[in-house]
């Protein structure tokens, strides 16, 4: 057995125990805690399956910004006295068993796959070239399946929209509830100011050298959120008002921007979605840039939460 | 001199792994939440230190090294600052806050 | 080399499991707080070892990500386990 393998084998026992103490422990927020370190395990495991693009949005959204959703909805759970709405048994037993279903599922396809394995990995190197890009992902993502990424960001913005429809009537346009620290704590205010900086430095790196190696929009805007939260969180900045209109007009610029060069595909390159040749890579960054921006507001206002007090003024 | 530098790899890089050892038998072994992060933070600074230092000699180019010892800074000042929040919860709220 | 950087990668990775273990057999909230440090300084040493082995300069951006998001998950953490937190209510 070489010593990467001795590796590999570490790892995925480590990652089976937390998955499963996760499941085992008896608070919200020690489950939360355990699920935010079985996603930072996950994405070391997703480097040495040499899936880099996927270990960088694992390590994000895993192990930062599914936490903070977590947390809130523990601290919103504690507020309507959680023991009035008991789960009982046979929900519990059917969630259980839906999940078994699920991972049998998965082991079957893993375990059984059809003679030759289907893939479609050399047919995107070999169209890759044309469009002027390095990283295949990037290629998958907005040339061979631009329609599913141009979805997916909508998709992102109907989850928001999902979060802001439960406001309470008085509230609607006011403020997110983001829980922030009661007393301003000099600590936390002195790495709120220290790491912002680097984490937009490295938020804008990741989206510009998404085009060439592992990296992109997602990642890049799921950092700037971050580092955002931690802004309002520490104190430092309020979360902004849900009717603003430069809130609502960043939030639309990535998908309006994708929109409209596709549209404009049919008139200079003969398809919805399809750059003209030669202006593949320019546009493609153009696009990435305004979805990255995008993308921030928006996983920033998905953790923020719903608007619960009315906009002063 | 790639023999020198080998050298040094090896060396750095088995300190800080013992660095990390010392820090989980720290762990293991101190009796309250204040001297387990003391335990903790040696990991962060001379541990995590230890290896970037070894591994400073078999980077490939300049860019490479500068970026190494960048996490490690990042690392270094993260770290301080994220244990002085932890310990200043343990003050606030003993322990088993 | 590659194979001694390896091997020290498996080293720390065992350290840190070992000490993820003796944290998390605590109850108290504090402890586990140091489970997510821990691991986020561990997993960006074990990170650069592997970069190097394997001489693939991209993992480094993970290693980055990781020591970012460690730290954002930390303050997260203790805003709720101090209870130092407060909800923005209407004045």
């Amino acid at each position: 057995m070489s010593i990467a393998s001795v590796f590999d084998v570490a790892l995925v026992a480590l990652i089976l125990t937390i998955g499963a103490s996760a499941i085992l422990v008896r608070t919200a927020f020690a489950a939360v805690v355990m699920f935010v370190v079985y996603g930072l395990l996950l994405s070391m495991a997703w480097v040495r399956l040499h899936a880099v693009d996927v270990a960088l949005t694992e390590a994000a959204i895993g192990g930062g910004m599914t936490g903070l959703l977590l947390l809130g909805a523990v601290a919103r759970s504690r507020s309507v006295n959680v023991d009035s709405v008991r789960v009982g048994y046979p929900l519990r037993l059917a969630a259980g068993a839906l999940c078994a279903l699920v991972a049998a599922g998965l082991a079957v396809a893993i375990f059984y796959p059809p003679a030759p394995v289907p893939t479609l990995a050399p047919m995107v190197m070999e169209n890759l070239p044309p469009s002027g890009l390095g990283n295949p992902v990037a290629g998958v993502l907005f040339v061979f399946r631009a329609l599913d990424t141009l979805l997916e960001k909508v998709v992102l913005l109907l989850a928001l929209l999902g979060v802001w429809s439960l406001a309470p009537d008085h509230a609607w346009g006011g403020t997110p509830g983001l829980q922030v620290y009661a007393r301003p704590d000099p600590t936390l205010i002195f790495l709120a100011q220290l790491l912002p900086p680097v984490g937009i430095v490295f938020g804008i790196y990741m989206c510009w050298v998404g085009a060439k190696d592992p990296g992109g929009a997602f990642q890049g805007g799921t950092v700037l959120a971050a580092m955002w939260l931690l802004v309002i969180v520490a104190g430092l900045q309020k979360a902004p008002a849900i009717g603003r209109l430069w809130l609502r007009v960043l939030l639309v610029t990535g998908p309006v921007l994708f929109l409209a060069i596709g549209l404009a595909g049919w008139v200079f390159a003969d398809a919805f979605l399809a750059y003209p040749a030669g202006y593949a890579k320019p546009l493609i960054v153009a696009v990435e840039a305004a979805l990255t921006l995008s993308i921030a507001v928006a996983l920033g206002m998905l953790a923020a939460g719903p608007p619960v007090r009315a906009q002063q003024q | 001199m790639s023999l020198v530098m080998d050298i040094l790899t090896i060396c750095a890089v088995s300190a800080g792994a013992l660095f990390f050892l010392a820090g989980t038998v720290g762990l293991l072994r101190f009796p309250d939440t204040l001297t387990r992060l003391h335990a903790l933070t040696k990991v962060d600074n001379l541990g995590l230190g230890l290896i970037v230092l070894g591994l400073l000699p078999q980077t490939s180019s300049v860019l490479f090294a500068v970026k190494l010892v960048f996490v490690w800074l990042l690392v270094q000042l993260s770290g301080a600052v994220v244990t002085q929040l932890i310990a200043g919860a343990v003050r606030h709220h003993g322990a088993d806050g | 080399m590659p194979s001694l950087l390896l091997g020290a990668s498996v080293f720390v990775l065992l350290t840190v499991a070992l000490g993820l273990f003796a944290i998390l057999r605590r109850s108290a909230d504090v402890d586990r707080l140091m489970a997510v440090q821990l691991l986020g300084t561990g997993g960006v040493a074990i990170l650069l070892l592997l970069a190097v082995a394997t001489e693939t300069p991209s993992v480094m951006d993970v290693a980055v990500m990781l020591a970012l998001f460690a730290a954002f998950a930390a303050v997260a953490f203790v805003r709720d386990a101090s209870g130092a937190s407060s909800e923005v209510r209407g004045e």
